[in-house]
């Protein structure tokens, strides 16, 4: 079906089911969906491939001060759809009859439409596993090939209506060479290119060749080191748990709590953004309010801003900004620092070169404390060159201090990283950030 | 559902060597009642159906929620280009899977049916007022999600498996603060739930459990942090269902040790020439696969790729038996496993997943337990869990502590940590708790696969104690 079909499809919907409302009701509908194929591969093969086609549609029927939400899959029937519409709907206001009013119910009765369709230049799955085949010849890759279309929409009855959709692939892989050494890479965009590919693949050739030597077993001790980009995701993400959006801070379980109670900060040259207009996330919410271009979260290592959903909004009398329920960054974007990237190397001297991190979680959370392992190409360096890589190891040390006191500087060339998270459906969250070299950072196991 | 089986069953082709149709309805309900506050009842519906195809030494699926003639038809052709096209390439040529046929229905003693919204918002309600009991309380939720799914797996030889499940999860969680220190308790964490009706309430004292909660939070904001150092470690089987799931279930998952998982949740220290002879723990280790269990959440008759679904021993005597791998992994590996190849929607092909996986109770009492430690700590409840991507180098954090001197449980203590080896950590379980200490619970949210997975499984586990274990606290 051409996206145009769906967007009008979708309108056609609830601007029918809007035609059912009692009198002074709202109606707010958000509609995600994909049309995404993923391939699965094991030691070059394919473990299991298919194509996936889901549309769902959410409906928040407003009383006043009153609502009760649904979603729904959508059949692609147009009769079956509107039954199922309209039963819900009947469902959802015998609920608000028995509810409360919601003090906290906010929504945009005021919003501008707007319509953001990339173009669609996806490769023919054919080709891309063609590609990916020739890439695993006498190796062993495992990894997931996904691709498509993904649509979100707001449209409410009260005429505001918004549509995105966004045609991308990502090719997630690792090399392994043996037991749990690894090396592993991506590539995501818009529109394949067998010479790019061919260059990463080329990068993660060489690393194996590096993982082929002895790995050596580093004690548990405080090291210098530098933090790809890869892993500078992980240390990110675990402070988008919390540590950006306002409930959080209001109820003291926010992991930058030492940053709001005693006053500390991190390095003055970390700035970390929601960089909306940079990102591939859609720019409106459920609630049919747009998120501004950016918003500014840390500026020279003081906290600056929250992430601000409609319903935090209303709860903390601050103005919104159009910020989801979890008040998570989802455009990322930390900006880079002054080390020349190609420099990296002589900056980190001695010490662990760490390309991944895995599986973090906070150690004492109120202390933003972490812990969290080391993974795929981590490599022992010594005078500037690598050594050999080092068996994984477990790191539990502050993010305050990491990016605070001990950060000696980020990169000067920031990576743009698509998050290839598929839970549900694809995801559209992104980011952009440099690598970091650490004076040191604690490992305990 | 019965249209939609007679819809479902017109489309069946004869001329493919293995199609099956699963099909997956449910509806859910999501409440929530914050800080005197209830947020607006979330429902959902979903309805799809997974199409796989096997033939011609290729595999293919299609998922989708059009359920129409024509959607089911473009899915059925979509998963036959599919496996067209990965003819000769894939890692198993053909299908290994039965046609089995039979029925399940999770048992419910006292139906939700029988309760208004209205009272259910209320028992929210009534629950959550009862966590605020103190100025230091800085935020509080009583929240009820339900699931009921009904799944139909058909297949081109006959195949027919119903099944019928009503999950139910409950919690609690209360915040406590005192300037840089906040601390928080919940309701096992999320781990209290269950298959059933409003009895699942019942199991755990949903009912009594809000005003201890509440004390226990306000309690944790003046108790020094845990000590740090080796010593004994009791943990209670809110906690011991983190470490059954972290540290025995994920690293036995066949398709780990067969590394379809390398790329994202990752390997496994265990090699498949370890079963049978390997040593996970101390001989007082005894780990079931029970789909068998009264209430626990992963109960079923067939997994969803229809395999008949039966207990078994993975760890007898602290020894290694089987692996947790479905009809296809065994295939693969050669591994004995279980019933295990499970998918968290109509839209996600089904993997190995831990379903029931369970701790046996053993012989001594709570207070006995107790009363053998000289020097240690008791935890419970989980809030921080990390491990390697082999499963082996392990940190957990729990919510709650109170030190063990001379046999009895004294000073409560805040932030407490551990971190071992997963490998050598079992083999120094020296107490497990009787039946009177065996708790039937579940985890929510377990995350694997490419594409992502989160599914539901059940742990059941006694309290459990384990010598010369490093432990820390926080500031």
């Amino acid at each position: 079906m051409a996206s145009t079909d769906l967007a009008s499809r979708v309108d056609d919907l609830v601007t029918w089911a809007a035609g059912q409302l009692h009198g002074d009701e709202v109606l707010l509908a958000a509609f995600s969906g994909e049309q995404a194929d993923y391939v699965r591969f094991n030691n070059g093969s394919v473990r299991q491939a298919g194509s996936v086609h889901q549309q769902a549609l959410s409906l928040d029927l407003v009383q006043g001060a009153r609502h009760a939400r649904t979603t729904l899959q959508l059949t692609g029937e147009a009769d079956l759809d509107r039954t199922r519409v309209a039963e819900e709907l009947r469902s959802l206001r015998e609920q608000c009859a028995v509810l409360r009013e919601d003090p906290y119910l906010l929504y945009n009765s005021d919003g501008t439409s707007s319509v953001r369709i990339g173009r669609n230049e996806l490769p023919d799955p054919d080709v891309a596993m063609a590609e990916v085949a020739r890439s695993a010849r006498g190796r062993d890759l495992v990894g997931l090939y996904s691709a498509g279309t993904t649509y979100r929409g707001f449209a409410s009855s009260l005429g505001q209506r918004n549509w995105y959709e966004t045609s991308t692939f990502a090719f997630d892989w690792s090399f392994y060479l043996h037991a749990d050494k690894a090396t592993k890479n991506s590539y995501a965009g818009l529109s394949w290119s067998n010479e790019e590919f061919e260059r990463k693949v080329q990068w993660s050739a060489r690393q194996l060749e590096v993982l082929g030597r002895p790995a050596l077993v580093r004690p548990p001790g405080a090291y210098r080191a530098y933090l790809a980009p890869a892993a500078m995701v992980e240390l990110v993400d675990m402070l988008s748990w919390g540590g950006f959006g306002l409930k959080s801070h209001r109820t003291k379980q926010t992991p930058l709590l030492r940053m709001v109670t005693e006053g500390a900060t991190l390095h003055p040259s970390v700035r970390i953004i929601e960089d909306t207009v940079g990102g591939v996330a859609p720019n409106f919410g459920s609630e049919g309010f747009t998120k501004p271009d950016e918003v500014v979260l840390i500026d020279g290592g003081r906290y600056t801003d929250w992430l601000v959903s409609p319903r935090s909004a209303r709860e903390y009398d601050v103005p919104t900004n159009g910020a989801s329920s979890w008040e998570s960054p989802e455009s990322l974007s930390v900006a880079a620092g002054t080390l020349p990237t190609d420099g990296v190397m002589e900056e980190l001297g001695t010490g662990l070169y760490i390309g991944n991190l895995w599986y973090l979680n906070y150690s004492d959370r109120a202390a933003c404390r972490t812990t969290g392992m080391t993974r795929f190409g981590t490599f022992w360096v010594e005078g500037g060159e690598i050594v050999a890589p080092v068996e994984v190891l477990r790191f539990d040390d502050s993010l305050l201090h990491l990016l605070g006191e001990k950060l000696v500087g980020l990169t000067d060339q920031p990576e743009v990283i698509l998050d290839t998270a598929s839970y549900g459906s694809r995801s559209t969250g992104s980011y952009r950030l440099p690598g970091a070299v650490v004076q040191e950072m604690i490992f305990t196991l | 559902m019965d249209n939609y089986e007679q819809r479902l069953a017109r489309h069946m082709p004869t001329d493919i060597e293995y199609v099956s149709f699963r099909l997956h309805l449910e509806r859910s309900e999501g409440l929530t009642v914050r800080d005197g506050v209830v947020e607006p009842p979330h429902n959902g519906y979903e309805a799809g159906v997974m199409i796989t195809v096997w033939d011609r030494e290729g595999m293919g699926y299609a998922a989708t929620s059009d359920l129409s003639d024509a959607g089911i038809e473009a899915a059925l052709a979509g998963a036959r280009a599919w496996a067209e096209r990965t003819a000769g390439l894939v890692v198993l040529a053909r299908s290994p899977l039965a046609h089995g046929s039979g029925t399940y229905v999770s048992a419910v003693d006292r139906s939700f049916a029988a309760t208004t919204l209205a009272d259910r918002i209320a028992l929210l309600a009534v629950q959550e007022q009862r966590l605020r009991i103190h100025a230091r309380i800085v935020d509080s939720v009583a929240s009820l999600y339900r699931v009921d799914s009904d799944t139909l797996l058909l297949t081109n030889r006959g195949g027919r498996v119903r099944q019928s499940f009503h999950n139910v999860f409950p919690n609690l969680r209360v915040t406590a603060n005192a300037g840089a220190n906040t601390q928080t308790r919940t309701y096992g964490g999320g781990a209290y739930c269950g298959q059933g009706g409003l009895e699942v309430l019942d199991r755990f004292g949903f009912g009594e459990a809000a005003p201890r909660l509440a004390e226990q939070a306000l309690e944790l904001l003046d108790a020094p942090p845990c000590p740090t150092g080796s010593m004994d470690l009791l943990l209670a089987p809110d906690q011991m269902i983190l470490q059954i799931h972290e540290s025995i279930g994920h690293p036995l998952e066949l398709d780990r040790i067969l590394g379809d998982e390398r790329n994202f949740a990752g390997t496994s220290f265990v090699q498949p020439e370890m079963f049978g002879t390997y040593r996970y723990g101390s001989d007082l280790l005894n780990v079931t696969f029970d789909p068998n269990v009264a209430g626990q959440m992963a109960s079923y008759a067939f997994d969803d790729d229809g395999t008949v679904a039966t207990r078994g021993h993975l760890i007898r005597g602290g020894l290694l038996e089987r692996g947790l791998g479905g009809t296809i992994s065994q295939a693969r590996s050669g591994v004995a496993g279980v019933a295990n190849s499970r998918a968290c929607a109509w839209n996600r092909p089904a993997i190995d997943r831990m379903a029931n996986l369970n701790v046996e109770p053993g012989e001594m009492s709570f207070a006995e337990l107790v009363g053998s430690v000289e020097h240690g700590v008791y935890l419970e409840t989980n809030n921080s869990w990390s491990i390697d991507d082999s499963r082996n180098k392990f940190q957990f954090g729990c919510e709650y502590g109170r030190l063990i001197e001379d046999g009895e449980l004294t000073t409560v203590v805040r932030n407490p940590g551990y971190r071992g080896v997963s490998a050598t950590f079992w083999r120094s379980l020296r107490g497990v708790g009787n039946a009177d200490t065996w708790q039937v619970m579940g985890t929510p949210n377990c995350g694997k696969g490419e594409p992502n997975q989160v599914i539901w499984v059940g742990h059941a586990s006694p309290a459990c104690l384990f010598g010369d274990v490093a432990v820390f606290g926080g500031r």
